[in-house]
């Protein structure tokens, strides 16, 4: 056994790979002594990752990048060595904002264009009207959840910054927020949004995989010199993630899978809603309609847990777009090489990307992504805050 | 702004540990505290308050709104993180340990906001030793009640006298390296299932 390692985690059920990693004792199969630590906050994992109170942590993406870019916060370098999910958010709405989203929509329902269309005109009529502006709750500045919402408004004209409030909340605040009011909306991890819909209290709107197809969500996030100064280590952890992994996506576990996760010490909410999160299977409205896809949340399959710089660029490129930061080449080589497919590799004795494997960010709206030209890519977007 | 008492808030849901730390800063001089205890639209009501400090207890989920802050620079002054000085891991360090956080609104120097840091560092760590000091009473309550009642069990069972029953459940955790508490419960245990 090696020197105990402390874990830290925020509970959410894109946590599932890490938490089963140790709970089915794959983590002790491959020597490691593990001790999970469940956080209240992103910025508490975050520092305490940066301190050194944790060896390892659950992160959001675009955290593991902006703290090796010192955005936001203090400076330190990020490696993300393990992808624990890709995809997994969905924006959930109120019953008064469905409604009007609804009257107005053009199109399919499950098409995110024609959705932020009806939303621009729901917004021009509250301002016409002169009702507050509308208010969408996520979950850190540094966030999918606030790119995947941006993105998805901006493409039908509702300026984020301008036409709308965006706050935000921590997840297990999202649901009460909803149902009093100091929200109307929000985009948020699972189990949030089966849970305001099990209450009665929000309709799922959207999965965020309707907006892209991947979109690299929360990594397994270790400071690059712990990284360096412990690659035996890490790369033990590596594997027992992939194991993890690999179990979830089998359909004949995922009941034990949903069982592990459900334990109070660990995410703590039926394990009913958990296997309904892992199957892509959901309950979105408080009717009783259930919506299948099979893109909801990818644990392991599809490669979804080799890193992928081009991610990492396309997160970058939403801090330049929505103003976190200015574009600098050596910031977006910075950005890229916090996703570390090599040491994934290296660690599984693998060669190169699966072959079921995407390198797609595929966005519902605006040109294909180009890593190699961002201000290119951007100039495409109408709606931005960038800085000069 | 000038050498004025700056104006701070105590963002915490702890209305007894929130009193604590006001009580500390008010005698050591800070005169502008505000408590905010109820976390819903906290962010509207720092904007309001306009603060120079923030304090929040780490295990405050609402943490992750304050960290919205920092990107509003349109709403209100440009703010600044206690923790950017890059060098200031030790203060870092400290503050995590005893479970406080601090952010600066405004550009208060650095030598301004340590004493207040200090300062909610020692009340915090003085609020959980109590709250150690009233989990361990506790817990040594229970302890007593569970051992009295398999003492109780030993006596009946073995017909031993309360001292002979004491001295057995001693030695026995003796032997097994284990608190007196658990074999006591144990015991309880095993008589439940042979009932």
């Amino acid at each position: 056994m090696t020197k105990p390692l402390r874990i830290g985690f925020i509970p959410l059920v894109d946590a599932a790979a890490m938490i089963v990693a140790v709970d089915k004792g794959f983590a002790a199969a491959e020597g490691l002594d593990v001790t999970l630590v469940r956080e209240v906050s992103w910025s508490n994992v975050r520092d305490k990752l940066n301190i050194g109170l944790l060896d390892a942590a659950h992160l959001l993406a675009p955290v593991a990048i902006a703290s090796s870019l010192g955005l936001g916060h203090v400076k330190v370098p990020i490696v993300a060595s393990f992808n624990l999910g890709l995809n997994g958010n969905a924006i959930t709405v109120s019953p008064a904002l469905q409604a009007a989203i609804m009257a107005e929509i053009d199109g399919d329902r499950f098409d995110p264009m024609a959705t932020a269309t009806a939303l621009a005109r729901v917004v021009a009529k509250r301002r016409k009207s002169g009702a507050e502006p509308l208010n969408f709750g996520m979950t850190f500045p540094f966030s999918t959840h606030n790119y995947q919402l941006r993105f998805w408004m901006a493409a039908g004209g509702v300026d984020p910054d301008e036409d709308i409030r965006l706050v935000v909340l921590p997840p297990p605040y999202m649901v009460d927020s909803l149902a009093n009011g100091h929200v109307d909306a929000f985009c948020v991890g699972a189990p949030w949004n089966s849970v305001a819909v099990d209450l009665g209290v929000g309709h799922i709107l959207h999965f965020v995989s309707d907006i892209l197809v991947r979109a690299a969500e929360k990594v397994l996030a270790t400071r690059q010199e712990w990284s360096e100064s412990n690659p035996d280590t890490l790369a033990a952890l590596i594997r027992a993630h992939q194991r993890a992994a690999e179990f979830i996506e089998h359909p004949q576990n995922r009941a034990e899978a949903a069982g592990i996760l459900a334990q109070p010490e660990r995410i703590g909410v039926d394990a009913d809603v958990i296997q309904r999160t892992l199957d892509g299977r959901l309950k979105i409205s408080p009717d009783g309609t259930m919506r299948e896809s099979s893109r909801y949340l990818l644990v392991g399959r599809e490669g979804a847990a080799r890193p992928d710089p081009l991610q990492a660029a396309w997160l970058y490129a939403q801090m330049v777009r929505w103003g976190q930061t200015s574009f600098s080449p050596e910031a977006l080589a910075v950005a890229k090489g916090v996703f570390r497919p090599d040491l994934y590799d290296a660690a599984l004795g693998r060669e190169g990307k699966p072959a079921d494997a995407s390198d797609a960010v595929g966005a519902f709206a605006g040109p294909a992504f180009d890593a190699n030209d961002i201000a290119g890519h951007l100039a495409a977007f109408k709606i931005g805050r960038r800085k000069p | 702004m000038g050498e004025s008492s700056p104006k701070i808030v105590i963002v915490d849901e702890s209305p007894i540990r929130a009193a604590i730390l006001e009580e500390g800063l008010r005698e050591a001089g800070f005169t502008g505290v505000v408590h905010i205890s109820e976390m819903q639209s906290l962010l509207s009501r720092i904007y309001a308050l306009d603060p120079d400090v923030i304090l929040i207890d780490l295990e405050n989920p609402s943490r992750d709104v304050l960290e919205q802050m920092f990107q509003v620079s349109r709403a209100v002054r440009r703010p600044i993180a206690m923790f950017v000085d890059q060098s200031d891991s030790a203060s870092i360090q400290a503050s995590v340990d005893a479970g406080v956080s601090a952010y600066i609104v405004d550009g208060l120097k650095k030598e301004r906001i340590k004493p207040i840091l200090d300062l909610c560092i020692s009340r915090f760590n003085a609020f959980s030793k109590l709250q150690d000091e009233l989990d361990r009473a506790k817990s040594a309550l229970e302890d007593r009640k569970v051992i009295d009642r398999a003492k109780g069990i030993l006596m009946k069972l073995k017909g031993l006298t309360e001292d002979e029953a004491y001295v057995l459940l001693r030695s026995t955790a003796m032997r097994e390296k284990k608190k007196i508490g658990e074999i006591a419960q144990s015991i309880l245990t095993a008589s439940e299932l042979l009932k």
